[in-house]
C-alpha cells in the first residue's frame, strides 16, 4: 500500500451541481465514522462534501478483525473495508496521520495536529475508544501493549517471532482473543483475569467454567481472580508482572486488555455535554445541534457499547438525520447485543441480558457427554438473554427473537431444544415431540436404550424415573435424557407417574446418594463441574444444593479439594455462631470438657475486653461467649489462641464436642478413665467436616453421668470394657442409642469410634443426623459395613487420612490475616458533613 | 452527575458470590452484593422477616438467602420469594470503571423507600 497521507480530492462525483454543497467534516476514520459516510453517501449522495479525519496513517479496515490477524488466519488486505479509490471514487477527502487537536465551535472549524483547518456546516465526531490502561507501575515499559488497532498487532506479532512467554491482562473478549493469537503463534501466554470468571460481562460462572478448561487445555495457563499488582522491567523493556499476591509470571510481552473507555478529550475541550461517553439524543446529535456523535465515543440513553452491532443501527440513524431522509423516524432506540468468541473450535455465544432479574425464569440445559450448556432466560414471555457453549447453532435464533421480542409461550417447554425441536406448533409439546420418535429412535445415547425399549420397561411395571432407570438404564448414566424419559413416563402412563426419591434440591433430577456416587465414579472436583456435568437445571445452585455440594467434595477428595467459602452457611464461614442481632458467640474448644486457670483467665479478660454481654456453659460443658461483633472476631481468637485455645466448631456440622463425666480417676463409682479417653477422643476427632453436627460422649460407668445414650457417638464404660452406642440425639425427637458393639480395649474404642464416623461422612446426606441416618438405612447395614473383614481398620484409615488435613485451627488463620474481607466493612458512611456541604 | 453518586471503592473489594457491609453514620447498615453471574446490588443489611444481616447469607443466582431463617431476598427488588412476604428496600448502584457508586439521598435515606419519601 502506497497511500499518501494527505490525498485531494478533485471535484465529486453526483446529481447535484451548481450550489455549493454542505460541508461534513468526520472526525474518525474507524468502522463507525466511514459507515455513518457510507449511509449517507447511500441516501443523498451529492449533498455534502465531506472530509475525513483519521489518526491512524491507512485507509479504514474492520477493526474487529484484528483478532484474525494475529492468530493468522487473515491478512491486512484481506480485512480492509474501504480501500483508497472508495475515497477517490466518492469525491471524499482523507487526511490520514493528521491528528485533530481541536474543535472551534464559534467558527464551526476543525483544526490537525500540522495546523491544517476545515470549516463545516456538519460535523460527525467518530472518535471510537482507547483502551484502558490500569495504572500501575511498569505500565510504560517497552513491550507493555495494547490491542487496539494494527500497530498493536504489528508489536505482538514481532513479540511471537522472537518467541518467550505473554502475559495478558483482561479475561475479557478482546485479552481471549489476543491470548488465543500469541498461543497458536507459538508463545507461552498467561491470561491474568481480575473477576473469578472469565468473559464475566459476557458469561455466567457455567460457561465461563467450561471456557477457562478449555483454553488450559490448549496450553493457556488462566489465573483467575488475580489482581495486577506491578509490571516488572529491566532496561526499560519488559520481563514479568507480580501479583497482588506476590507471585511473578515471566514475560516478553505484556497485552493490556482490561477494557476500553469513550475516547471523549476532543468533543469535551470543545464544550460539548460529556458524561461517560459524547451525550447524544435518539438522532445521533449532541448538545450542539450542528454536531453529531457516532460508535463507541457516544453515551445513548446512559448506555455506552463496546460491540460493533449497536454501531451499525447509529449510523443508519445518523444518515437519516443528516439527509432528512426520514423525517418521522423514531430514531435510535438502543440496543440489544450479542457476542461471539472469535478463537477457532470454541462456540461460544451470549446475546441479550443474562443476568437474570425480577420475573425472569431461567431455562437450562447441559450435555456433559458433548460439553454443551445452554442458558434462556425468559421474562414475560418473551426471551431476554442466551448463553450458549459448545453448540451456538441456534444462538441467532434466539437472538432474532430477542429482538424481535417474541412471544415464545407456545413454544416456551421446547425453546432449550433449539430451533430443530421447537419450530413447528405440533412439536412444540415435548410430549408431543417424544410421541412422534419411531421405537427405534435412541434415547438414552449412554446406555444405548431406544424408545421401544424404554415405553416396555414402562408398561412392564416401571412407573417411576428411578423404577426405568433400574429396568432399562436409560437416564442411569449421565442422566441428559431425564426429560425425554419422564415425557415417555407421562406418555405411556397419563397421569399415574409415581415421584422417586426425593432429589437433592429443585436444582437437580439427582438424588443425593447419586450425586455422591457421581463425584466418586466422574472424579468430579470442583462445584461448577459438578452442575454442568450433572446437568444442573440452574446457573449455580441454590442455598441447598451449594453447601452440600461443598461437603460432598471435601469428604470425596480430602487434601485435594478446596473448600469454597461461599458456600458455606454463615456459621462455618465466620467460624463462630450468628446471633439474632447478628453479633456471633464464641466457643474455645476445652478437651473433654476439662480447663485451666490461664484458660478461665483469658476467657475472662476477652469477656471484658470487648464488653460481651453474656457467658454461658453450654449443654456440651464449654463456655460460650456471646455478642461479639464480626469485626472483632479475628482479634477475640488471637487473644483466645494466646492463652493455647483454638476453635471449638460449636458452629459446624463438623464435630462439636465430647461431653465426659469424671470417672475413675475421682469418682468411687468409675470404671474406666473416662475423662482421659474422651479428651483422646477429641484430639483424634477435632476439626472433620460431617454431614451434620457430630456429638461424642463418655460416661464411666453405667449411671451414664455424660448422657452418652442420646449422642452421635457414646462409651459407657463398664468393668469389662467399652460399650459402643450410636445413633442417639436431643433434640425435636429425641432418640437413644442403639449398641452397636462392645470393645475390651481404650485402642479398640477409639479405632471403632473413627470408623463409624468415616462411614456415617461417607454415607449419609448432607443434614441428615446419625438418628435419622440410621432409621433410614438400618442398624444392621451400619454392623454389616463395618463388620465385615478388615473394615473397621480401612474406615479408620480413610479417617485418619483426611484428619491429617483439618486439623489446622481455623481461628489461627483468620487471626492472621486470612479472609479479612469476610470480617472488615467495604468502607464507612458519615454523611453529615457532605449534606452541609451541599446545603452551604 | 457526580455529586449524586458515592464513589464506594473498586470492584475487586468483593469477591463474586459474596456480599460486604457498609455501616452509615446515623442510618441503616448497607449490604452490597457480588453475584456468581457477576453483578453487583446494594440492599439494606435487614431481612424484612426478622432483621437479619444479609450480607451473610448465601448469595445464588440473584437471591440471598437470610442466614437467620432461610428467608429467599431477590437481590433486585429485596422482595422476599416464595410464600413469605415482606420487603427490604434497595439502594441504586452503578458500576463504573471498575468502581462501584450508590445513590447518595438513598444511602442517607435508608434505600429507595426512605429516599422517595424524603
Amino acid at each position: 500500500m502506497n497511500a499518501p497521507s494527505k490525498i485531494e480530492a478533485g471535484d465529486a462525483p453526483g446529481p447535484q451541481s451548481g450550489p455549493p454543497r454542505e460541508r461534513l467534516v468526520v472526525v474518525g476514520n474507524g468502522m463507525a465514522g466511514c459507515r455513518a459516510v457510507e449511509e449517507i453517501l447511500a441516501r443523498d449522495p451529492g449533498r455534502y462534501d465531506v472530509v475525513i479525519f483519521g489518526a491512524e496513517p491507512r485507509v479504514n479496515y474492520d477493526r474487529i478483525m484484528l483478532s484474525p490477524v494475529l492468530a493468522g488466519d487473515k491478512s491486512f488486505e484481506q480485512i480492509v473495508i474501504n480501500p483508497q479509490g472508495w475515497y477517490d471514487d466518492n469525491g471524499i477527502t482523507l487526511v490520514s496521520g493528521d491528528r485533530v487537536v481541536e474543535i472551534d465551535r464559534t467558527t464551526q472549524t476543525v483544526i490537525a495536529a500540522s495546523g491544517r483547518a476545515e470549516p463545516y456546516d456538519r460535523l460527525l465526531i467518530a472518535t471510537g475508544s482507547d483502551p484502558f490502561i490500569i495504572p500501575v507501575p511498569g505500565k510504560d515499559l517497552e513491550g507493555v501493549v495494547t490491542f487496539r488497532d494494527l500497530d498493536d498487532v504489528g508489536k505482538m506479532l514481532a513479540a511471537a517471532e522472537r518467541g518467550g512467554s505473554a502475559v495478558v491482562i483482561g479475561g475479557g473478549l478482546l485479552g481471549l482473543e489476543a491470548a488465543h493469537g500469541l498461543n497458536l503463534r507459538g508463545m507461552k501466554v498467561t491470561v491474568i483475569h481480575l473477576m473469578p470468571t472469565l468473559m464475566e460481562r459476557q458469561l455466567d460462572e457455567a460457561a465461563g467454567y467450561l471456557l477457562k478448561t478449555e483454553l488450559e487445555r490448549r496450553g493457556q495457563t488462566i489465573l483467575t481472580g488475580a489482581n495486577t499488582k506491578e509490571i516488572l522491567g529491566a532496561d526499560g523493556k519488559v520481563t514479568g508482572v507480580r501479583l497482588e499476591d506476590g507471585s511473578v509470571i515471566d514475560a516478553d510481552i505484556v497485552v493490556m486488555a482490561v477494557g476500553i473507555r469513550p475516547n471523549t478529550a476532543l468533543a469535551a475541550a470543545s464544550g460539548l455535554t460529556v458524561e461517560r461517553g459524547i451525550v447524544v439524543d435518539d438522532h445521533m446529535v449532541t448538545s450542539d445541534p450542528a454536531v453529531m456523535a457516532v460508535g463507541e465515543c457516544v453515551q445513548h440513553r446512559g448506555a455506552c457499547y463496546g460491540l460493533v452491532a449497536p454501531l451499525w443501527d447509529m449510523c443508519r440513524v445518523l444518515a437519516d438525520k443528516a439527509t432528512e431522509a426520514a423525517p418521522e423516524s423514531a430514531g435510535y432506540q438502543g440496543s440489544v447485543t450479542s457476542t461471539k468468541l472469535k478463537v477457532s473450535g470454541i462456540d461460544l455465544f451470549s446475546g441479550g441480558d443474562f443476568s437474570g432479574g425480577e420475573g425472569c425464569e431461567d431455562i437450562v440445559m447441559r450435555d456433559a457427554s458433548r460439553g454443551v450448556y445452554k442458558r434462556v432466560i425468559v421474562k414475560d414471555a418473551k426471551i431476554v438473554g442466551a448463553v450458549l457453549y459448545g453448540d451456538t447453532a441456534d444462538g441467532s435464533w434466539y437472538f432474532d427473537m430477542i429482538k424481535r421480542g417474541e412471544d415464545v409461550s407456545d413454544i416456551r417447554e421446547a425453546l432449550i431444544f433449539g430451533q430443530a425441536f421447537a419450530a413447528g406448533g405440533a412439536l412444540a409439546d415435548p410430549n408431543a415431540a417424544v410421541a412422534a420418535l419411531s421405537d427405534d429412535a435412541e434415547i438414552c445415547g449412554c446406555n444405548g436404550v431406544s424408545k421401544g425399549k424404554v415405553v416396555a420397561c414402562i408398561e412392564g411395571g416401571a412407573h417411576s424415573l428411578d423404577a426405568v432407570r433400574s429396568g432399562c438404564k436409560a437416564s442411569a448414566s449421565c442422566g441428559s435424557c431425564t426429560g425425554l424419559v419422564e415425557s415417555l413416563l407421562a406418555l405411556t402412563l397419563g397421569g399415574n407417574v409415581d415421584s422417586g426419591p426425593k432429589t437433592l434440591c429443585k436444582c437437580t433430577s439427582f438424588t443425593h446418594d447419586d450425586v455422591r456416587r457421581l463425584i466418586v465414579e466422574k472424579e468430579l472436583r470442583l462445584i461448577p463441574q459438578v452442575m454442568q456435568e450433572l446437568h444442573w437445571s440452574t446457573p449455580d445452585g441454590c442455598a441447598s444444593c451449594r453447601p452440600a455440594l461443598n461437603y460432598y467434595l471435601l469428604c470425596a477428595w480430602p487434601g485435594q479439594y478446596v473448600d469454597d467459602q461461599k458456600s458455606r452457611f454463615v456459621n462455618e464461614r465466620m467460624h463462630a455462631n450468628i446471633q439474632k442481632d447478628g453479633t456471633y458467640s464464641v466457643v474455645p474448644r476445652m478437651w473433654g470438657g476439662l480447663t485451666n486457670p490461664q484458660e478461665l483467665r483469658a476467657i475472662a479478660d476477652v469477656v471484658e475486653k470487648y464488653n460481651a454481654p453474656m457467658v454461658k456453659v453450654t449443654g456440651g460443658q464449654r463456655l460460650d461467649i456471646f455478642g461479639i461483633r464480626k469485626e472483632d472476631l479475628p482479634a477475640v481468637w488471637a487473644d483466645l489462641n494466646a492463652a493455647g485455645m483454638v476453635s471449638g466448631h460449636a458452629y459446624g456440622k463438623s464435630l462439636r464436642t465430647v461431653k465426659t463425666c469424671v470417672g475413675s480417676e475421682w469418682c468411687r463409682f468409675g470404671t474406666q478413665d473416662s475423662t482421659g479417653l474422651g479428651v483422646k477422643i477429641e484430639h483424634m476427632t477435632w476439626g472433620s467436616w460431617m454431614p451434620h453436627k457430630f456429638k461424642i460422649a463418655v460416661s464411666g460407668c453405667p449411671r451414664n453421668c455424660a448422657e452418652a445414650t442420646i449422642k452421635d457417638f457414646g462409651i459407657v464404660c463398664v468393668d469389662s470394657g467399652y460399650e459402643l452406642h450410636v445413633g442417639g440425639n436431643g433434640g425435636i425427637k429425641v432418640r437413644a442409642t442403639d449398641l452397636l458393639m462392645k470393645v475390651a480395649t481404650e485402642e479398640e474404642a477409639l479405632e471403632v469410634c473413627a470408623a463409624f464416623i468415616q462411614l456415617y461422612r461417607e454415607d449419609a446426606h448432607y443434614l441428615e443426623r446419625t438418628a435419622p441416618w440410621i432409621e433410614r438405612v438400618g442398624l444392621q447395614y451400619v454392623k454389616d459395613k463395618l463388620e465385615a473383614e478388615g473394615a473397621i481398620g480401612r474406615y479408620a484409615a480413610r479417617f485418619r487420612h483426611s484428619q491429617q488435613f483439618m486439623q489446622d485451627d481455623p481461628w489461627a488463620k483468620r487471626a492472621a490475616g486470612d479472609e479479612a474481607k469476610l470480617h472488615q466493612h467495604l468502607a464507612e458512611v458519615r454523611p453529615f458533613p457532605a449534606i452541609q456541604m451541599e446545603n452551604a | 452527575m457526580i455529586g449524586n453518586w458515592l464513589d464506594i471503592g473498586p470492584i475487586n473489594q468483593i469477591e463474586a458470590g459474596t456480599a460486604r457491609t457498609l455501616p452509615v453514620q446515623g442510618g441503616e447498615e448497607i449490604a452490597v452484593f457480588h453475584t456468581l453471574c457477576g453483578e453487583f446490588f446494594a440492599l439494606v443489611n435487614k431481612c424484612p422477616h426478622k432483621q437479619g444481616p444479609l450480607s451473610q447469607g448465601i448469595v445464588h443466582g440473584d437471591v440471598v438467602t437470610c442466614p437467620l431463617h432461610n428467608w429467599n431476598i431477590s437481590l433486585r427488588n429485596g422482595k422476599a420469594l416464595g410464600e413469605d412476604e415482606g420487603c427490604v428496600p434497595t439502594i441504586p448502584l452503578k458500576v463504573d470503571a471498575g468502581r462501584l457508586y450508590l445513590l447518595r439521598s438513598a444511602v442517607i435515606g435508608g434505600g429507595e423507600a426512605g429516599a422517595r419519601a424524603a
